[in-house]
């Protein structure tokens, strides 16, 4: 009797297929490959009506600038935003994941989603994965309980703080922090600090690099500043610009015509009885 | 060595004026030694989303293979192509899946959009996006493309001048990588034609 074993598509979660055949190709000198690291300064704080959050915008494959202008600052819930540090598919599918999670919890509930159960699917998540999951994340929102800020390292711990700051440039913005915090800023304060604090990440972190962006979030409302700051645009344009007038050798040229779409209109003849 | 100089490869995708260009090279080895130099690492998905595979040609090909397979079950479930944003949402997630023991390949994904606006994106090998608005690279030539890239990029290329300025810069920075070469192959989508165009270039 010969068995049929039908494979079942997989349930989501991870995959270790792969994992022996990397393990056997190691053994025989071949390094992995880099993944793309968000080297990044993060910082968050509570100001007199909420969170602001700030983050750089640069992504780094090893020493090489990969992408100068991404984005850091996740959308969680409609009043929970989460910056990310680490390597970039981790905290994007994190941030991703918990997201989804909090959006079936708010259909379940009918209430907005609070920021202490953002930080409870986290934690639980990197723990579970016990630091494998390299996203270092501040956590900011407000809820009706009132502003939160919260640090979650990729081991799973967290802190709660007025003020915080994470990834390779969190020491430059630390200083800034340490030195001009103080309780109740107003907005436009609250704001340059922050700015303050991204760009001594900037200027001072090889990791963390071009511009910076804010997201400041209070009772109800919420304002995303992509590029608030652009302290680093490119100077050097040459005034003569490239231009071939030799033209590319060509071998071989292959022209495929797209097809057009056709438009169905309803008012054909009605089939006869 | 590192698993992504085994095979070698180098691959640009590049935006213009309501069209994209996607580049790459034509040489397969096995580590120092050439093997093959007519390697297909273009592939189209349909007829407005083209897939660039780099890194690990074994693991490119299987992904290819699975990512295929995905679009024909999407097409028979919406009767309609995928939007190129879809596409990437859709490689990202099965690359993260594999986040621990992962595929060794960096994907290169251009299409056109709605109101055919060109995209184009790239991904580590976990599936990190990178979404650009003027060119993105992979391959063992990295280095030499975002230089070039980065130098001769402009806005708002008409399909000739783009088509130029990809194969100019494929041909200098492969001029600069022992592991990849041996000519170019540039695809270059427009709304209404996709021109295919096979280059010459040095074969050392």
């Amino acid at each position: 009797m010969s068995k049929a074993v039908v494979e079942l598509p997989p349930k989501g979660g991870f995959n270790f297929d792969l994992c022996r055949r990397n393990e056997m190709l190691l053994k025989k000198g071949a390094s992995p490959p880099s993944f793309r690291k968000t080297g990044t300064t993060i910082v968050g704080l509570i100001y007199q009506e909420g969170v602001i959050l700030g983050a750089d915008t640069r992504a780094t494959a090893g020493s090489i600038v990969c992408d100068k202008n991404c984005e850091k600052i996740h959308y969680m819930a409609p009043n929970i935003y989460c910056c990310g540090a680490g390597t970039a598919a981790d905290t994007e599918a994190v941030t991703d994941m918990v997201s989804s999670q909090l959006q079936l919890h708010r259909y379940h509930t009918s209430r907005e989603s609070r920021v202490a159960t953002a930080l409870t699917l986290l934690k639980s998540h990197l723990f579970n994965y016990q630091g494998y999951v390299q996203a270092a994340l501040v956590l900011g929102g407000v809820d009706v309980t009132g502003p939160h800020l919260h640090m979650i390292y990729p081991h799973g711990s967290t802190d709660a703080l007025p003020f915080a700051t994470m990834g390779s440039g969190s020491l430059a913005a630390m200083a800034v922090f340490e030195s001009k915090y103080c309780e109740g800023l107003n907005k436009e304060e609250g704001i340059n600090l922050v700015c303050e604090a991204i760009c001594a990440g900037i200027f001072n972190d090889l990791g963390s690099g071009s511009n910076v962006d804010i997201c400041v979030i209070t009772k109800g409302h919420k304002e995303y500043l992509r590029n608030y700051r652009v302290p680093n645009t490119r100077a050097h344009f040459s005034s003569k610009e490239f231009t071939f007038p030799k033209k590319t050798e060509v071998l071989l040229t292959k022209i495929v015509p797209l097809r057009e779409k056709i438009e169905v209109t309803e008012d054909g003849d009605a089939m006869e009885e | 060595m590192s698993i992504f100089e085994y095979n070698g490869s180098a691959l640009v995708a590049m935006v213009g004026k309501n069209c994209f260009a996607i580049a790459s090279d034509r040489r397969l080895g096995v580590q120092l030694q050439t093997i093959a130099t007519d390697f297909q690492r273009i592939s189209k998905i349909h007829d407005r989303l083209f897939l660039g595979l780099s890194g690990l040609a074994t693991d490119a090909q299987t992904l290819y293979q699975r990512l295929v397979f995905r679009h024909k079950l999407y097409q028979l479930r919406e009767e309609r192509d995928m939007k190129p944003e879809t596409f990437a949402n859709l490689v990202s997630a099965i690359l993260y899946e594999k986040r621990f023991g992962p595929y060794f390949c960096q994907p290169v994904i251009a299409g056109l959009g709605d109101e055919d606006k060109p995209f184009i994106c790239t991904m580590d090998s976990i599936g990190a996006k990178e979404l650009a608005k003027d060119f993105v690279v992979a391959g063992t030539a990295s280095e030499s493309l975002y230089g070039a890239c980065e130098s001769m990029f402009k806005e708002d290329m008409e399909p000739e001048e783009l088509f130029e300025t990809v194969s100019q810069a494929l041909l200098s920075s492969v001029d600069r990588d022992c592991l990849s070469g041996w000519g170019g192959h540039v695809y270059v989508v427009t709304p209404t034609e996709v021109k295919e165009r096979i280059l010459k270039g040095r074969m050392d």
